[in-house]
């Protein structure tokens, strides 16, 4: 079929700029939850990243790591929601900015 | 079409002691259901079971007396159990044991009987294990989720109390966004090297020396990630912040274990990946792997900040944070060193007998903390220890035999750690970082001998509860500290087959 080539190097820059974006998201947004869904966007960019490879070395090593990425990804979405619940419950906020009861 | 695999091709008898300690867990957390709450010292009875067994049958080969399948490599080259995976299973699993002991009245009083703090404890033990023997770095990033979600549960233990639930989070937080950068490096290595093997990516570095290739500059980013994120389980700064707080929130109980276990994993990840992967990553003819400045300012920057913050806190478990920060920037050196070609087994060895040498001294400091903290989580001021020295005359000479092996004074295991580490230092030319090294441990003097000036010479209430298991955790550590601080031959001679090189140097 007429599908065009799209250069490796494409892929891995959408990647870059997939990460930077889910890494700015971490740094800049208050709540937890958005916090943990940039974590998320971030770990879909290497995964963007591995499968490029992958195609351009032509063995399935990278599309390993893919899977066990997401299965991790999924593990931790498991903890880190019930943790956001319980702090819910606590303070009635999943706003970080209300997380500061230690200091120096 | 697709094979059955035949397990016997596997050499799965090479990953004896951790599929032990992984069933057993599995087991534990079936068979903690019918125990009732009132009754969970049981549960910890066979965790420490389980750890035990689990503890000789990692020792065995250890001193020769024993090999499990043929050869190291297992799992196709993923799965690597070699000297080094079997001192990371020593270290370890000691620690396991004596965070077991600790826990049961810990739990008992904060009222916390929960079973499945010890699974969760032994599944972070499992995760340590597998990172010590990674030789893929699929198996580095399995690893080192499987020994940090425990932990982030662990942080998060004491339910509806907001610090535990607060440094919970952060470390959950702080830790996913590492290890995103963590797979992000992995990417960007497979993306220069075509495998994720660490054998296959030291030859095929072997092979790009000299080459103007992009690869290099994949992997010097890729190397870079890696070293962030896993700089982030061993709290090295910049990489930090979450210390203190997590420390301060955590069950003490938690953090005396995970301060040590962390720690090992963390620096057996750097370790394998940076010394026995990318050793000969070298840019442009310098004699040293281009990750080894970067590593040199890490370590410089971790023991000077680690130990100056620490000078001015006023809470033990904020101190030891601080205290374990700078512990890190120690074994930094060692990994710096490790940069230099020929020196990469010595420096295994340094990280090692070092690690070996902190697993008793801050395990032993953190349990102290547990003793004085009495039934109040808050209660860790310093202040807490203020007249010790007369009312719990054993407890306090504990902790000051901790104290001073902190410190690195003469006849503790902590002086033997700071003495490998400084001379495989000077020895691969690092001879600035070891002298700052030196200079920062006298800092460190100032605040750990407080502690010590405070026990003995202020007048306080002095206060500690001291059940059955936690002054046998804390003897068992003050005993190993002084005991590998007088005979370090002991160590040294643990450590003296470990080597990480692929190609014989």
């Amino acid at each position: 079929m007429g599908t065009p080539e799209v250069a490796i190097e494409l892929y891995v820059l959408l990647s870059a700029i997939l990460f930077v974006l889910g890494a700015m998201g971490v740094l800049l947004r208050r709540n937890a939850i958005l916090i943990f869904m940039s974590i998320e966007l971030m770990l879909n960019a290497a995964n963007l990243a591995l499968a490029a490879f992958a195609r351009q070395w032509g063995n399935g090593d990278g599309q390993l790591v893919v899977f066990f990425v997401m299965t991790v990804a999924a593990a931790e979405v498991a903890v880190g929601l019930a943790l956001i619940v319980t702090i819910f419950r606590t303070r009635q906020s999943i706003d970080i900015d209300t997380l500061h009861m230690f200091k120096d | 079409m697709f094979e059955v695999p035949n397990l016997a091709d596997y050499n799965i008898m090479a990953t004896l002691p951790v599929m032990v300690l992984a069933l057993s867990t599995c087991i534990l957390l079936l068979v903690d259901l019918f125990i009732p709450t009132e009754r969970k010292h049981l549960t910890a009875l066979l965790a420490a079971i389980a750890l035990g067994v689990t503890l000789v049958l990692a020792v065995l080969p250890l001193f020769d007396l024993v090999e499990y399948g043929d050869g190291p490599l297992a799992f196709e080259g993923t799965f690597v159990a070699d000297e080094f995976s079997n001192m990371v299973n020593a270290a370890v699993l000691i620690t396991a044991l004596l965070g077991v002991m600790v826990a049961p009245n810990y739990l008992e009083r904060s009222a916390l009987q929960r079973g499945e703090y010890y699974s969760l404890l032994l599944l972070t033990t499992v995760g340590v294990m597998f990172m010590g023997a990674a030789g893929d770095l699929v198996v580095v990033f399995i690893s080192l989720e499987l020994l940090s979600i425990p932990l982030y549960i662990l942080s998060g233990f004491r339910r509806g109390s907001a610090a535990s639930e607060e440094s919970a989070m952060k470390y959950f937080l702080l830790g996913a966004f590492s290890s995103s950068f963590l797979v992000y490096g992995i990417a960007l290595i497979y993306g220069a090297t075509g495998t994720t093997n660490l054998q296959a990516i030291w030859q095929t570095i072997d092979a790009l020396a000299g080459q103007e290739t992009s690869a290099r500059y994949l992997l010097m980013a890729g190397g870079s990630m890696v070293l962030v994120g896993l700089g982030f389980k061993v709290a090295a700064v910049p990489f930090h912040m979450w210390t203190p707080d997590v420390y301060q929130g955590a069950p003490t109980s938690v953090v005396a274990y995970m301060s040590v276990a962390a720690k090992i994993g963390g620096f057996a990840g750097l370790l394998r990946v940076l010394v026995a992967g990318m050793p000969n990553f070298v840019l442009d003819g310098a004699e040293v792997a281009a990750w080894q400045d970067t590593v040199w300012i890490l370590a410089a920057l971790t023991m000077i900040l680690g130990n100056i913050i620490a000078i001015v806190q006023s809470d033990l478990k904020r101190l030891l944070a601080y205290s374990s920060i700078a512990h890190a920037g120690y074994i930094l050196i060692a990994l710096a060193a490790g940069g230099r070609a020929g020196y990469g087994d010595d420096a295994a060895r340094a990280a090692l007998i070092y690690l070996m040498a902190y697993v008793f001294t801050n395990f032993g400091a953190f349990a102290v903390v547990i003793a004085v903290e009495g039934n109040d989580p808050t209660h860790t001021g310093l202040g807490r220890v203020r007249g010790l020295g007369k009312t719990h005359p054993m407890l306090a000479l504990a902790m000051t035999v901790f104290m001073l092996s902190l410190v690195g004074i003469p006849l503790t295991a902590g002086f033997i750690g700071k003495w490998f580490v400084f001379q495989v230092a000077v020895a691969a030319g690092l001879t600035p970082l070891a002298i700052i090294g030196v200079i920062t441990s006298l800092i460190s003097a100032f605040y750990y001998l407080r502690v010590v000036w405070l026990m003995y010479f202020e007048e306080g209430e002095g206060e500690a509860s001291m059940p059955r298991t936690l002054a046998w955790a804390i003897g068992i550590s003050a005993l190993g500290t002084l005991l590998f601080g007088v005979l370090p031959y002991l160590l040294s001679d643990m450590a003296r087959e470990v080597s990480l090189a692929f190609g014989g140097g």
